[in-house]
């Protein structure tokens, strides 16, 4: 019941009419940039974040939980009637939902993705609600090696599991963990990787960081292949949705609920594993197989609903442990540490009431979502035929603006444009930019708990052993790296890995077709 | 992380489009990445070596393991990395609503990117954020493809002097008045 009136007291705290205004305007932003192309939620919030500067904590992260929620609503939107996923826990919508869309029934698809994210969305909040304070309970017991085997799970769950190639994705960590090593040692303030760089010696700002590898590099690469001729948008008039499109959607979104939410709360979750998982669940269990491929509603409900309710599951560590799972959320811990609230376990005791705010804000947010996405879906359409040049030179010019306002100095202009670069060079040799955001960020914290465990043995290396939680994290890890079955679930993912191709019949083909190319699916529509 | 099977193999439509060479070819330039991490790595160990060791009785490990792990790493993933780039791995260009990967890489866009982001680097003490953010965003939009000159240079001057009012002076964010000082 605590956690109820916790509840109550952060919904009070929402409530004030500057707050709503906030939440309005984090949900408008967040559904605009999730519309439109090249800019996810990620990329904006470390856009908006020296900004936030400004404000307080509470409304920052008010604004941010917005755009967070926001931009998965925006980003269905554009794979259903455009087919061209931004991100890839929408790919397996785009499958379903740009079939519906040329059929003639992008009304249907965009109003069971809305509906099914706000139902997956509000169980997904609730069960943060219930869920997180148990976590917390359970970490704020934990001493240094435990803590260590954990930030050592998620790294092992951010490049092993949730990326294509486990060599690349550990090549990302590791260029992440090395820049957050830049600047002057916390214990003994020795200089390490400053080059003598005194603008270095307070390390490279996390921000800028963010902003570079997501803003900048993501311009950079779309400039390096901008297509000239913009994609057909699908026209749409006002979502609705007939009984039998009901009928045919509520269980989907309750299973697509109940199968992202756990997958977003793990360590090492993510979206992708649980939308392809819906897809596949829903396609075994519909009444009606031959619209599979076709334009299913079922699905578009069942994934767009695990794609959200996972989304609501990574604030769990985000918020409990002070782990990122996903690129926003490392962003809104980045954003934390700005406004010097260390994130970890004892947020929650330390600061209840914007953790609670939060929460509360995420419920209000998406209930806005639902209201301003249903009626508005064909002015939000509309963004996407934005001209690109004024587009990605805007992304351009609030990087700039955002990577000088965090210290004042030109320096770091230079420094995000050599971030860009690095940012490009991943997108063009497909390295995942996820790893990298989160060495930056658990780097340093890695390094202090490991120095902290060992302090504990005075440096005898049986001090990162710990006890049973740190076992069971290190089998997790040695199980995530041999387990050939998780290779085997890459190949059915779609990854075109040698024996991979014949490893199912029924999931990698149309996922096959969503990856293996937009430029395929439009040159046939 | 030692396992060394091609991970993932060429998805040969976006990865030969990539460098225009077509299907079957290998992606070599992938071999610069492993050598630039090879090389990251390097420099990260030369580094660490002139940390001098500090010996404290409540920090027994120091600056210097983490830095010399992360070389190690770095070097060992660079090799890695390469084996799997020889026996035929390949990672996936990403992809996006607006990206055309059967177009090779367009290297005047980025340079003339690189310039605009260059000026305004330049330009944002002595001139001040309004010019020189007008003259960033004036600037990409020609690189990228923008004839409309005027049209881009005023939504240049909007977007600064909004950015400026709001930010700068609404919300107190540090953006420099430059040569307007006094006027703005």
């Amino acid at each position: 019941m605590d956690n109820i009136n916790s509840l109550i007291g952060g919904f009070g705290d929402v409530l004030s009419p500057m707050n709503l205004l906030i939440a309005l305007l984090g949900v408008t932003v967040g559904t605009a940039v999730g519309v439109l192309p090249g800019i996810g939620p990620a990329m904006t919030v470390a856009l908006l974040l020296p900004i936030t500067y400004g404000l307080e904590p509470v409304q920052g992260l008010i604004l941010f939980a917005g755009i967070f929620y926001g931009g998965m609503y925006g980003g269905s939107t554009t794979s259903i009637l455009l087919n061209t996923p931004g991100e890839s826990s929408s790919v397996v919508t785009a499958i379903e939902g740009n079939k519906m869309a040329k059929a003639g029934r992008a009304a249907q698809a965009l109003a069971t993705s809305a509906i099914g994210s706000f139902v997956a969305g509000t169980i997904g909040t609730l069960g943060i609600v219930f869920l997180m304070p148990q976590v917390v309970k359970f970490a704020i017991s934990l001493g240094a090696p435990e803590y260590l085997a954990i930030i050592l799970l998620t790294f092992t769950g951010v490049t092993a599991v949730l990326g294509a190639s486990r060599i690349r994705g550990m090549a990302a960590l590791l260029v992440g963990l090395t820049i957050g090593v830049v600047g002057i040692d916390f214990v003994t303030g020795q200089q390490r990787l400053t080059g003598g760089l005194p603008q270095l010696a307070d390390g490279i700002d996390v921000v800028v960081v963010a902003v570079g590898i997501f803003a900048v590099g993501e311009a950079l690469w779309v400039a390096a292949h901008l297509r000239r001729k913009a994609g057909s948008v699908i026209p749409v008039g006002r979502p609705w949705m007939g009984r039998d499109d009901w009928r045919r959607s509520w269980k989907p979104w309750l299973r697509g609920t109940a199968l992202g939410f756990p997958f977003g709360a793990l360590p090492a979750g993510g979206a992708e594993i649980p939308t392809l998982l819906s897809y596949t669940a829903e396609k075994k269990l519909t009444k009606h197989p031959e619209e599979f491929g076709h334009g299913a509603i079922e699905g578009v409900a069942g994934p767009e609903a695990a794609n959200n309710a996972s989304a609501a599951g990574t604030l769990v560590p985000m918020l409990a442990l002070g782990l990122p799972t996903n690129a926003t959320a490392a962003i809104m811990l980045a954003a934390l540490q700005g406004w010097g609230i260390e994130p970890g376990p004892l947020l929650l005791t330390k600061e209840p009431a914007l953790v609670w705010a939060l929460i509360a804000s995420l419920f209000v947010g998406n209930l806005m979502l639902l209201l301003l996405n249903l009626p508005l879906a064909p002015a939000w359409a509309k963004l996407l035929q934005i001209p690109r040049p004024y587009l990605y030179a805007g992304i351009l010019f609030f990087a700039s603006m955002g990577a000088y306002a965090v210290n004042s100095q030109p320096f770091d202009l230079w420094l995000l444009l050599v971030l860009g670069l690095i940012g490009f060079a991943m997108r063009r040799f497909g390295l995942p930019v996820l790893p990298l955001i989160v060495g930056v960020i658990l780097g340093p914290l890695v390094e202090r708990q490991g120095r902290r465990a060992l302090q504990l043995t005075g440096g005898d290396l049986s001090g990162l052993i710990g006890g049973p939680v740190a076992w069971f994290c290190y089998a997790l890890i040695v199980i995530a790296i041999a387990w050939p079955l998780v290779s085997l679930v890459r190949g059915r993912r779609g990854r075109r890995g040698p024996g991979g191709g014949d490893a199912g019949g029924d999931g990698p083909e149309p996922l096959t077709n969503a990856r293996a190319g937009h430029s395929f699916n439009s040159s046939e529509a | 992380m030692s396992q060394q099977h091609p991970e993932t193999t060429v998805d040969t439509s976006a990865a030969g489009a990539v460098d225009g060479t077509g299907h079957g070819t290998k992606d070599r330039a992938q071999y610069g990445l492993c050598a630039g991490l090879g090389l990251l790595g390097a420099y990260v160990l030369f580094d660490a070596s002139r940390i001098g060791a500090v010996a404290s009785s409540n920090d027994p490990v120091g600056p210097k393991p983490m830095p010399i792990l992360l070389g190690v790493l770095l070097i060992i993933v660079a090799v890695l990395y390469a084996v799997d780039v020889a026996r035929g791995g390949a990672g996936e260009a990403e992809e996006g609503e607006d990206i055309d990967l059967e177009t090779s890489v367009d290297w005047r866009t980025i340079g003339l990117l690189i310039g605009a982001f260059a000026v305004n680097a330049v330009l944002i003490e002595p001139l001040g954020w309004v010019i020189s953010g007008a003259l960033l965003f004036w600037g990409s939009a020609f690189a990228l493809g923008n004839r409309h000159h005027v049209r881009g240079l005023a939504a240049g001057v909007a977007l600064s002097l909004i950015t400026f009012y709001a930010f700068a002076i609404g919300l107190g964010v540090n953006l420099p008045a430059g040569i307007l000082q006094g006027i703005l």
